[in-house]
């Protein structure tokens, strides 16, 4: 197996055996038994008259508590992913566990690569497995499968890969704490950037539309969670809010568009450049 | 033209040279900022010799042994390991080593970790089985071979580390600090896998600053400090001649210094030690004490230790500085 295939399993098998996939799909389960049982609760309101609720109504309340579920859900992904990846080479450098390692046959890069493979296998195999497993209740307990949910997951997934990349750029640097709480601040600045872009297309600010442009390419966590969105909103939902114009694009939980394919092809070059940068900055780096 | 031509010609020579060691360095040097770790290190290390690299804590030993493996950059200087410059993948191919800061992955087994040395060597998998049993027996984890390294002891953690140094019987060993860890016992073991190593022909770079374990087991040795080597040579050479231990009383510091003619004079009140005094000479030295008024009561002339060798070093340099 080529070093940068063993450097991947490594990174698995370490978040096996410290019990970190374990936590994770033990949370996953209860939360998404939950969910069930709360979107299962919404074909069972009725209106004041005591008749239930047409099937449009039931379509639409889901499509938005899914969107906050999935939400929180891309939440703990991001978080767990900077959360991991902060301290992936950093500890191992500062306890010396590379050292071995990197006297054998094995070039920086490897290690690099190596890593954000292993990471970003879990990342997407976990992205898909919960995601999946989420829809899959929602439907059961309600009958709404969002209109494009194989592109939801894969967009959910990219989300987590960002932070992880960002984490991982960080730990050939600075020591696992630092590196983990700077992604996830970076995180948190790119959402309210976003948030600040949707005022300034409300209001037609081309400054403020500029904060939410720039941090999009910086950091494009946040426009490829509004890419979410929109795989989660229904037509009728879609057309309604089309016709409020952009009024309605200073909704954090709302997106009109789709994702533009020329920025799906950015995040492609973002995440070559992070990875780029990781590679120099860890070869640079003395240990 | 002809300066350009006896230049290549010398560089050539110089890689031709050290394609025949295992370790060469031509001024190496390493600064961290202001910091002189390393001040120019030039040496070479013939294959199949047990080299110690001695110094004080601080001297630049670590570093000089990172250098060399590629975990550090050069400020300036060449090196060369089993004829290939430094950073070389394929020197490392035939290279073990211990780091002094041993740490391998607590969530694997002792067996996981030698498997996982084996694979990034690279060795054939088919001998993945018998090179894992061989070193384990060797460094006696054996009956430990399926626990996870979380449960093993600071010195079996090294034991382990050394195991996967000696995986594939590399030509180079490069063993930092080896018994840091150690009790007694697993010191002697170090000390029996190094001669192992020597026997079947791998050469040893020792990093230590434990003078017996370097005088037991080396063909040579340089000493280190301040990132510097103030000596080197065989132990022979290191520690040529005897010295002579003398309990004298009566004596006053003019009559002492008239007595330094006899060798290197250690002055601990009663107690003088002259070094590399030879032992025909010790009458001579008896007589001339009597003669300025001393009283002799004891003479044992003995063999000058590494420890002796190594703290005279170390003043020596800091008489110069």
């Amino acid at each position: 197996m080529p070093p940068v295939l063993v450097i991947a399993r490594l990174t698995i098998q370490e978040s096996s055996r410290r019990r970190l996939l374990l936590a994770l799909l033990i949370l996953t389960l209860l939360v998404v038994g939950f969910s069930a049982w709360g979107f299962n609760k919404i074909t069972t309101v009725t209106r004041s008259d005591g008749s239930p609720l047409p099937p449009e109504q039931v379509s639409l309340i889901t499509s938005q508590l899914l969107i906050v579920v999935v939400f929180m859900f891309s939440g703990v992904l991001a978080l767990s992913a900077a959360v991991v990846a902060g301290p992936l080479i950093s500890s191992e450098v500062e306890s010396g566990l590379l050292l071995a390692m990197l006297a054998r046959p094995v070039r920086r890069s490897e290690v690099v690569i190596g890593k954000w493979l292993g990471l970003a296998a879990l990342v997407a195999i976990y992205a898909a497995g919960a995601g999946s497993l989420e829809l899959g209740a929602v439907d059961w307990a309600t009958g709404y499968l969002p209109p494009h949910p194989v592109e939801l997951l894969a967009l959910v997934a990219a989300q987590g890969l960002v932070l992880l990349s960002l984490g991982l750029l960080l730990s050939t640097r600075l020591s696992g704490v630092t590196g983990g709480v700077i992604a996830l601040v970076a995180w948190l600045m790119a959402w309210i950037a976003g948030v600040v872009g949707d005022i300034g297309t409300a209001l037609q600010n081309q400054p403020l539309q500029n904060v939410g442009l720039v941090s999009h390419l910086l950091v494009p966590s946040d426009a490829l969670w509004r890419g979410a969105i929109y795989t989660m909103e229904p037509e009728a939902f879609l057309a309604t809010m089309r016709a409020l114009g952009t009024a309605a694009r200073a909704n954090p939980f709302v997106a009109v568009d789709p994702l533009p394919l020329a920025f799906v092809g950015w995040v492609v070059v973002w995440f070559a450049l992070v990875l780029g940068l990781s590679i120099l900055s860890f070869r640079r780096r003395e240990i | 033209m002809a300066g350009v031509a006896e230049q290549t010609q010398a560089a050539v020579a110089t890689e031709t040279a050290a394609a025949t060691l295992a370790v060469k360095t031509v001024e190496l040097r390493k600064t961290f900022g202001r910091t002189v770790a390393l001040a120019g290190l030039t040496m070479t290390v013939p294959r199949g010799e047990v080299f110690g690299f001695l110094g004080p804590n601080g001297a630049g030993k670590t570093t000089a042994v990172k250098l060399l493996l590629g975990l550090l950059k050069p400020t300036s200087g060449q090196g060369w390991l089993l004829g290939r410059p430094l950073g070389d993948l394929g020197a490392r191919r035939r290279i073990g080593y211990l780091p002094e800061l041993f740490r391998y992955q607590s969530w694997l087994t002792a067996t996981e970790v030698l498997a996982l040395h084996c694979e990034l060597a690279p060795l054939p998998r088919s001998s993945w089985k018998d090179e894992i049993r061989n070193v384990l027996d060797t460094v006696g984890l054996t009956e430990r071979a399926h626990d996870r390294v979380n449960t093993f002891s600071k010195g079996m953690q090294q034991r382990l580390g050394l195991g996967a140094a000696l995986l594939g019987e590399p030509e180079l060993v490069f063993l930092d600090e080896p018994t840091s860890a150690l009790d007694p016992v697993g010191r002697h073991d170090v000390r029996e896998i190094i001669r192992g190593l020597a026997a079947r022909g791998s050469a040893v770079f020792l990093n230590s600053h434990l003078l017996s374990e370097v005088e037991q087991v080396c063909d040579r040795v340089a000493v280190v400090d301040h990132g510097r080597v103030i000596a080197e040579g065989t132990m022979n050479q290191l520690l040529g001649g005897t010295s002579v231990r003398v309990r004298a009383g009566g004596l006053t510091l003019a009559d002492k210094n008239k007595l330094a003619t006899f060798g290197r004079l250690d002055d601990e009140g009663e107690h003088l030690t002259f070094a590399g005094l030879d032992p025909d000479r010790v009458p001579e030295l008896v007589a001339t004490i009597v003669s300025l008024g001393g009283r002799v009561y004891e003479v044992a002339p003995r063999h000058q230790t590494l420890e002796d060798r190594f703290l005279q070093l170390l003043e020596d340099e800091e008489d110069k500085t």
